[in-house]
């Protein structure tokens, strides 16, 4: 692999006419969206709505009926865009490699790509593993470790690349509270210090107004509103609002 | 069916195309080498062992009724190494190897391994595939070796030791040194290569076009095993032909 890149820090997402359906049923409807260098990008919306799905076609591991997605210019479908943005991803199961202990998962990218001796690689296990509160658990297998850790392993992983985009599908479900703010702030540090763009699909509303520059609801495949937290907040449109305000009331029941 | 035949071609000249890693991935050719052998080396001894000595004890007394039991050794040797042993071995690995890289690469598929392997811009075929298939195309014809001559030797003791039958060690080896040259060995050892490749290759696109959960993992398993043993016999057939063809 080509040492990546010219694009020093976050990059820009462009997302246009972007359908996609599944046995005849639509999933995505023709989604628009422009997601800015640097920033912190929600998506939320209810279960079903199709976020996982938008997640897993601006990354590239599915192709739209219609629509494009830009990265930096460039179709994500592009041979040549690996070789230029390092795009990483964190899946909801965290996806770890259950052959692996968590050290050879988290430093799989720099492995692979033969990017670092050894000796800086295993540096950089240890490093990314403290970070998300895990020191010392490289010798351990993923099957040992509770959905929460394994959560947390995938998100040390993602930060071993280094990426330039960063997506994140439910990074908070499975997790403690207090991990969930932890993982949250994260997130944001990560952000700010490296300037890099991330993606988040979640449900945590929580998570999503305390780090996003800016969130998209969706709701049955098609995007409802896009803006700040604020602006999100201040939306009059009543499916938002449902999803927003959402609580259970013990009177209710 | 022309849709999967098809998707393994494309697979198998993807794997072709990635020979160029082939340093780069020896650590883990060299692990599912040992895992191949490990796993298989005993139950080959088994099985080899007893086809050499049933093929004896079937042929063995009609020979012996006609006055040629000393025929026994060519016979069996020749059996043993031109058919028995690759077939045998390949069905053999095919249940025992073939499997296990299905259901593992199925596993993978099924719980996103394989596209986090993807978003890392790591190519599954080279990461996944070609390891798996160059180990299997090495370890097979040395399986098959191994097991043609524990065949022999199988042959040669119950040979020896059944009453009916009556041919000694020296004699049944006798025979046999005279029969089969060193080309009928390698024509069980080129077969055997050609059904590693077979094997190799659908199970890992089995294992690749696995979509769902466990119960798709079980139905890829035995697709896996099912086609692999279909294509060997349909193979081992037009090998066979060609070989003869040929002269090996």
């Amino acid at each position: 692999m080509k040492s990546p890149s010219a694009i020093p820090e976050g990059v820009r997402v462009e997302v246009s006419g972007l359908s996609k359906s599944f046995n005849g049923s639509p999933v995505l409807k023709s989604i628009d969206l422009e997601i800015h260098p640097g920033e912190i990008f929600v998506i939320m919306g209810p279960s079903g709505s199709g976020k996982s799905v938008l997640l897993k076609q601006i990354i590239g591991l599915d192709s739209p009926d219609a629509g494009t997605i830009l990265i930096e210019g460039e179709p994500v479908t592009s041979r040549t865009l690996l070789n230029r943005v390092r795009l990483a991803m964190v899946f909801q199961s965290g996806a770890l490699l259950n052959s692996l202990t968590v050290g050879e998962n988290v430093g799989l990218f720099l492995t692979e790509h033969r990017l670092k001796p050894k000796a800086e690689i295993d540096r950089i296990v240890a490093e990314k593993l403290a970070l998300v509160g895990l020191q010392g658990m490289e010798s351990r297998l993923p099957v040992d470790l509770s959905g929460g850790m394994k959560k947390r392993v995938a998100i040390a992983r993602a930060l071993a690349i280094e990426p330039q985009l960063l997506l994140y599908d439910e990074p908070t479900s499975e997790l403690d509270p207090v991990m969930a703010v932890t993982i949250g702030e994260e997130i944001l540090s990560l952000s700010q210090r490296m300037g890099l763009t991330s993606i988040v699909v979640s449900h945590d509303r929580d998570l999503a107004f305390g780090i996003a520059d800016r969130i998209a609801l969706m709701h049955e495949g098609s995007i409802l509103s896009v803006g700040t937290p604020a602006e999100t907040r201040a939306s009059r449109n009543p499916i938002v609002q449902q999803f927003l305000n959402a609580k259970l009331k013990r009177e209710n029941n | 069916m022309f849709q999967s035949i098809g998707e393994i071609l494309i697979l198998f000249w993807k794997t072709i195309c990635s020979f160029r890693v082939i340093l780069a991935q020896r650590r883990k050719i060299l692990e599912q080498l040992f895992e191949i052998g490990n796993a298989s080396l005993l139950m080959a001894c088994i099985l080899s062992m007893f086809i050499g000595g049933v093929l004896a004890l079937q042929s063995g007394p009609v020979l012996a009724e006609r006055g040629l039991s000393t025929y026994i050794g060519g016979l069996v040797g020749l059996s043993v190494c031109k058919e028995l042993a690759p077939v045998m071995m390949a069905v053999f690995i095919a249940g025992r190897i073939g499997s296990a890289m299905a259901a593992e690469i199925g596993s993978m598929r099924v719980y996103q391994e394989i596209d986090a392997l993807r978003t890392m811009n790591i190519d599954p075929v080279e990461y996944l595939v070609l390891p798996r298939l160059l180990a299997i195309s090495i370890a097979l014809p040395l399986l098959v070796v191994f097991a043609i001559l524990v065949g022999w030797l199988g042959g040669a003791m119950v040979s020896a030791s059944n009453g009916q039958i009556g041919v000694p060690f020296q004699a049944y080896f006798g025979h046999l040194r005279e029969m089969v040259e060193v080309h009928d060995v390698a024509n069980g050892v080129i077969k055997s290569f050609f059904f590693a490749v077979v094997i190799g290759v659908v199970s890992c696109h089995q294992g690749l076009q696995t979509f769902g959960g466990p119960r798709a993992i079980g139905r890829s398993v035995t697709k896996a095993v099912v086609n692999s043993i279909v294509l060997i016999l349909i193979l081992d057939y037009f090998l066979t032909r060609l070989l003869l063809a040929l002269g090996i």
